[in-house]
């Protein structure tokens, strides 16, 4: 595997909270080209707290990062590095803070100094693809939870990221939406690391499924034979859960 | 949950240059505000009864808007003609009403209609978004229209946050009284909803951070001056000539 297609690399990350133990304990992960991987962790096992250092918002007390081949240390290397790598926060109401959609889709465009003709064109486009067609003047607060959702996905992808990273992006969602982030994600041509509790989303969106526990990540074997639902079939007396959290696969 | 009803429609003050609204808005508050005598308050409420006509807003909720304001008129007509000093009037009781006091109240109750009719007309006739831009546009400084902006939108997921937890609060047989756990209670509730507006701030902040932010706004709405500006432009212009001559000029 060559240096260029590694997206991300961490190496020997130690990060603690103010007073805390380390959440994150000489923890190796390496996101490479053209992969979509799942990870997994308790709450609190710090998923979260990882995906915030890849994007510069943490600081780890030691450890390297890299991106692309070069090492991140300086404020505006992650400058670089958030251009290129998309972000969808668990939250979609901490993502959309623009009166209006299109508005908010505009951001991201806009301050990576798009003129305001094209980055209108930009943000049309993306939601024609996303199929939001109608939205641009829709205001965001008075959206749906999923529509939220979409929406925040599209002012992600309107900057035309290398690479996306999504923190429990499901959470709270219907079936349909999730039907719909599904297919969408199977359509990116791009690599991804999602965060979530659901072994079935992660199933039908990635291939390979990481865990992180005690502040370091494992890998957990192949998606399609990870999954955390109860079987109706009985095993003994007793109906049986494959793949929790500590199982090694 | 807060509307918007003014902002939809398509008559002609809704078609003006919104930059053009406000700075017009504001020079005609300090007119009327300024403005004493009565021929000049009088025509200055026919004016803006008129834009609210041209505006063809629902009368009905206009009306509502203006009820809560003389709401509080009503309560300055209550006190101050009884309380400012100057030449008796009548008596109502043991109480002296006041010829100066009426007069007074009177005025404040045609400035402040004028006032907040030619507001309705002029500045609810835009969204809050496209007000935000036409303020930044006018070289209000950007972290005052942001404050706006963001107010806007954040105030309604505060309020949603802070009647999760009243619920969890009355769920848990929470029943407000004139106690001291009432009140405890109350600053418990109110202390959670800065700890989350606090949290809330960080996490929107991160995340503009993620889609490229480095501390400059942008702005996608592109205004145009046009001819239906200028038209409006002449209109207002001798529309708040006609108040000030009424003000300076005694007519026999």
């Amino acid at each position: 595997m060559g240096e260029n297609s590694v997206i991300i690399q961490l190496e020997n990350i130690v990060f603690s909270y103010a007073g805390g133990k380390p959440v994150l304990d000489g923890l190796c992960f390496t996101l490479e080209e053209g992969t979509k991987l799942g990870l997994i962790g308790h709450n609190g096992s710090g998923k979260t707290t990882m995906l915030h250092i890849i994007m510069g918002l943490l600081k780890p007390s030691s450890g390297t990062i890299r991106a692309f081949g070069k090492p991140i240390e300086t404020k505006k290397d992650f400058l670089d590095v958030r251009r290129k790598i998309g972000f969808l926060f668990q939250d979609a109401d901490d993502q959309l803070f623009c009166p209006t959609v299109l508005e908010d889709i505009a951001f991201g465009p806009l301050n990576l100094g798009k003129s305001p003709t094209e980055a209108r064109k930009m943000a049309m486009e993306i939601l024609e693809r996303l199929n939001l067609k109608g939205f641009e003047e829709r205001v965001t607060h008075k959206l749906s939870g999923g529509e939220k959702k979409l929406v925040a996905l599209a002012t992600v992808l309107v900057m035309e990221p290398k690479a996306l990273i999504l923190d429990e992006p499901t959470t709270g969602l219907d079936e349909d939406t999730n039907i719909r982030i599904i297919t969408l994600l199977n359509q990116l041509d791009i690599s991804y690391v999602i965060v979530s509790h659901e072994y079935d989303f992660l199933a039908q969106t990635t291939r390979e499924i990481y865990g992180i526990h005690d502040g370091r990540i494992s890998y957990r074997g192949d998606s399609n034979t990870l999954h955390s639902h109860y079987h109706k079939h009985l095993m003994g007396k007793f109906r049986h859960h494959h793949a929790t959290l500590h199982s090694q696969a | 949950m807060l509307q918007e009803p003014f902002s939809i429609g398509n008559s002609q003050i809704h078609r003006l240059d919104p930059r053009f609204k406000v700075v017009f808005a504001t020079v005609y508050a300090f007119v009327v505000a300024l403005s004493n005598r009565f021929p000049a308050l009088i025509a200055a409420l026919i004016f803006s009864f008129a834009l609210i006509g041209l505006c063809r807003l629902d009368f009905l909720e206009v009306a509502k808007r203006i009820a809560l304001v003389n709401g509080f008129i009503i309560f300055l007509w209550l006190v101050v003609p009884l309380t400012f000093a100057g030449q008796p009037l009548f008596y109502l009781g043991p109480f002296e009403v006041s010829r100066e006091g009426v007069l007074v109240s009177a005025r404040i109750t045609l400035k402040s209609n004028a006032i907040l009719l030619a507001f309705i007309a002029l500045i609810a006739s835009n969204t809050v978004a496209t007000l935000g831009s036409a303020l930044s546009r006018l070289r209000i400084p950007e972290k005052i229209v942001y404050l706006l902006l963001l107010n806007y939108r954040y105030i309604f997921v505060m309020e949603e946050e802070y009647r999760r937890l009243l619920r969890s609060a009355s769920i848990r047989g929470f029943r407000p009284a004139s106690n001291l756990h009432t009140y405890k209670t109350y600053a418990y509730l109110i202390g959670m909803l800065f700890v989350m507006a606090s949290d809330r701030a960080e996490r929107v902040y991160k995340a503009m951070l993620c889609r490229g932010f480095a501390g400059r706004f942008y702005s996608l709405h592109e205004f145009s001056f046009s001819r239906l500006d200028l038209i409006w432009l002449v209109v207002v212009t001798i529309a708040v000539i006609g108040v000030e001559i009424l003000e300076w000029v005694k007519i026999a």
